[in-house]
């Protein structure tokens, strides 16, 4: 026999999940519903056929081509230097994400710069050069003030000069509904391109995995300035889910590509998407 | 992709036109838009439940129904309610002291060290303080770095001791050279911190105890989503904290985590910050939060 229609109880719980996950009531919605047609037409039995039908819901919802295999830090690409630039709010784990990177990079034997393109939060450069210490990666960086756009071109050529495999462009936060602040990552964007046609090979929007809908727009308007190809999600060492990156992926066709699990050099990982469907859950 | 919430319940309403009074049965659909709009603002899943079961009490009966426009009627119930929550009696920062400590906490990034700057130069041009600001974060990658840079923007002096990896005893000395040194104003940053890091809990704790202050803040970014309630409690509980203040509402996000926050803590939000500036700082208006949370 088997069941085609779910509970409600079922279905009031789940909305429960989704929602305090920060997946959003939207998604969350349109989730719920994947499942009821799903069910009416497949039927099933017993609560771990359930659950296992809702978790495949959620996944299917995370864009493809995210699966750990794929992304492999002794390989990133057919790129050399291989660019990523990276963007997102203020405080989100930007520069912290990129000092892990540079770890995980180097680790896998790659040689790596990275760039002080954020000239305007106080500290930011020393706290870049902090983290290029801990790794022993080189840092270009110019003085607080000075234009991004030109680090980026300072780094990407000498990077380039010295045969470097992998770049990583830090930029400062700023928030998505500033105008003038978007247009200079834009900028900074083209720039890198006067050394390196086809740079940046990746940029990397970071999210703050406590962030809740406000992600969306943050999604929507770095892609429209940078043309956002992943996102890493920081931060989920604590309780909050990071549930929004659902439909943000699902909308934007960006894959998620890490996340971050700590303040320390390796507490990265690449983006599981079961692990992290299971996590919601937990 | 929201639409405002009038049109939604003006929507809403208008199926039910002619049906006098508010009754149980009329209001569940109005209701329901309602709390998918909190949940969309980030109100936390639960508090938007309890919020709308109390909007409920106070709307049935009224005759809203027969109004003009119904649904404005009900925005308003639902805004004077929010506004209601969220204010009460505004506290200010207790400064009485000399020298007054004011001691900051919260999550990582959450604007700590920057808004531990702007107070400090909102308190030193407004009120006539001398204050001191003190670097208790002993981890973050140029920490010390970043609130000297800040303390140097706006002339002010900044203790700190390189090395040093206890952040009680840097925090108690601190205090000792501020009474030394004539600072009526001690301002004590800290590195942040998540609620479930028992040892860093344990820390700040400590920090707490033995400095004492006047004032414990507790900063969080205006764009957090549902665990806002789990953060805000977990660190009441360890710090029985004063007061919250709000970062970065120069941005667009609803603020939903005001309400939450207001609602698991009760206490009182008594800053916000409007952008990295160090003059980018404002008192907490109730009202304005409540427009805000419903996109008005
Ligand atoms: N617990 C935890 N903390 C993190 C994680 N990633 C970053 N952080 C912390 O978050 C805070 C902000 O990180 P940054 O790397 O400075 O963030 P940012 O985006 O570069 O900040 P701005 O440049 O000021 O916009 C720091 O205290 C980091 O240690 C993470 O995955 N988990
Ligand atoms: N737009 C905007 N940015 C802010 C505001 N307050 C802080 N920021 C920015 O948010 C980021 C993090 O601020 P910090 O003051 O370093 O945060 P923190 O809590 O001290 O961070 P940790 O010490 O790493 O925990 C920086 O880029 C600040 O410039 C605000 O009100 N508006
Ligand atoms: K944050
Ligand atoms: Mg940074
Ligand atoms: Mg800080």
């Amino acid at each position: 026999a088997g069941k085609s229609k779910v509970d409600d109880e079922v279905l009031d719980n789940l909305e429960e999940v989704l929602v305090t996950s920060d997946v959003g009531i939207e998604t969350t919605l349109r989730i719920i519903k994947r499942i009821e047609e799903r069910v009416s037409r497949d039927k099933y039995m017993g609560t771990s056929e359930l659950n296992a039908i809702l978790k495949e819901e959620v996944a299917a919802l995370l864009a493809q081509n995210n699966t750990g295999e794929m992304l492999d830090f002794s390989n990133p690409s057919d790129k050399k230097p291989y660019v990523i630039m990276v963007v997102g709010v203020n405080g989100v784990g930007k520069t912290t994400t990129i000092g892990k990177l540079a770890y995980q990079f180097k680790k896998a034997g790659k040689s790596v710069y990275l760039g002080a393109a954020d000239t305007f939060r106080a500290a930011a450069v020393e706290q870049l050069v902090i983290w290029g210490e801990r790794v022993g990666v080189p840092v270009v960086k110019q003085q607080m003030g000075s234009d991004p756009a030109s680090v980026a071109f300072d780094t990407l050529s000498s990077a380039k000069a010295n045969d470097a495999d992998v770049i990583i462009i830090d930029t400062a936060g700023r928030l998505h509904n500033k105008v003038n602040l978007m247009n200079e990552l834009t900028k900074i964007k083209n720039v890198m391109q006067k050394v390196i046609p086809d740079a940046p090979h990746e940029v990397l929007l970071v999210l703050d995995g406590s962030t809740g809908q406000n992600a969306f727009e943050q999604a929507r308007q770095f892609t429209k300035a940078t043309e956002v190809t992943a996102l890493a999600i920081t931060k989920l060492d604590g309780t909050a889910k990071g549930g929004v990156v659902i439909g943000i992926s699902d909308q934007f066709k960006i894959p998620v590509h890490y996340i971050g699990l700590g303040e320390g050099m390796e507490d990265l990982q690449v983006f599981a998407k079961d692990e992290f469907v299971e996590s919601l859950f937990k | 992709m929201f639409e405002n919430l009038s049109e939604r319940l003006e929507r809403s309403f208008k199926i039910l036109k002619g049906q006098g009074s508010i009754t149980e049965i009329n209001v569940a659909e109005t209701l329901k838009d309602i709390r998918k709009a909190l949940i969309d603002a980030d109100v936390n899943y639960k508090v938007a439940k309890t919020f709308t079961d109390e909007v409920k009490e106070k709307a049935l009966g009224q005759d809203v129904l027969t109004s003009l426009q119904p649904g404005q009627l009900m925005v308003k119930i639902v805004h004077d309610e929010l506004a209601r929550l969220m204010g009460g009696t505004t506290v200010d920062v207790n400064i009485k002291a000399n020298p007054a400590i004011i001691l900051m906490s919260g999550l990582q990034g959450s604007g700590k060290t920057t808004f531990s700057g702007k107070l400090a130069s909102m308190l030193k041009s407004k009120r006539g303080k001398n204050p001191l600001l003190v670097a208790c974060d002993i981890y973050r990658p140029a920490a010390i770095d970043q609130l000297k840079v800040l303390g140097e923007q706006i002339g002010v002096p900044v203790y700190a001791e390189i090395g040093n990896k206890d952040a009680v005893e840097i925090a108690k000395n601190a205090v000792k050279f501020a009474k030394q040194n004539n600072h009526d104003l001690v301002i004590v940053d800290t590195a942040g911190r998540l609620a479930i890091d028992e040892q860093m809990m344990k820390e700040i704790a400590a920090v707490k105890a033995a400095i004492q202050p006047h004032e414990t803040l507790f900063v969080v970014d205006s764009m957090t989503g549902q665990d806002a309630v789990n953060t805000a409690k977990e660190f009441n509980d360890r710090l029985d904290f004063d007061g919250v203040v709000l970062t970065k509402l120069d941005g667009d996000t609803r603020g939903g985590a005001a309400l939450s926050i207001r609602t698991v803590v009760t206490k009182p939000i008594k800053f916000v910050g409007t952008g990295e500036k160090m003059d980018a700082l404002d008192t907490f208006h109730p009202e304005r939060m409540a427009d805000r949370i419903l996109g008005m």
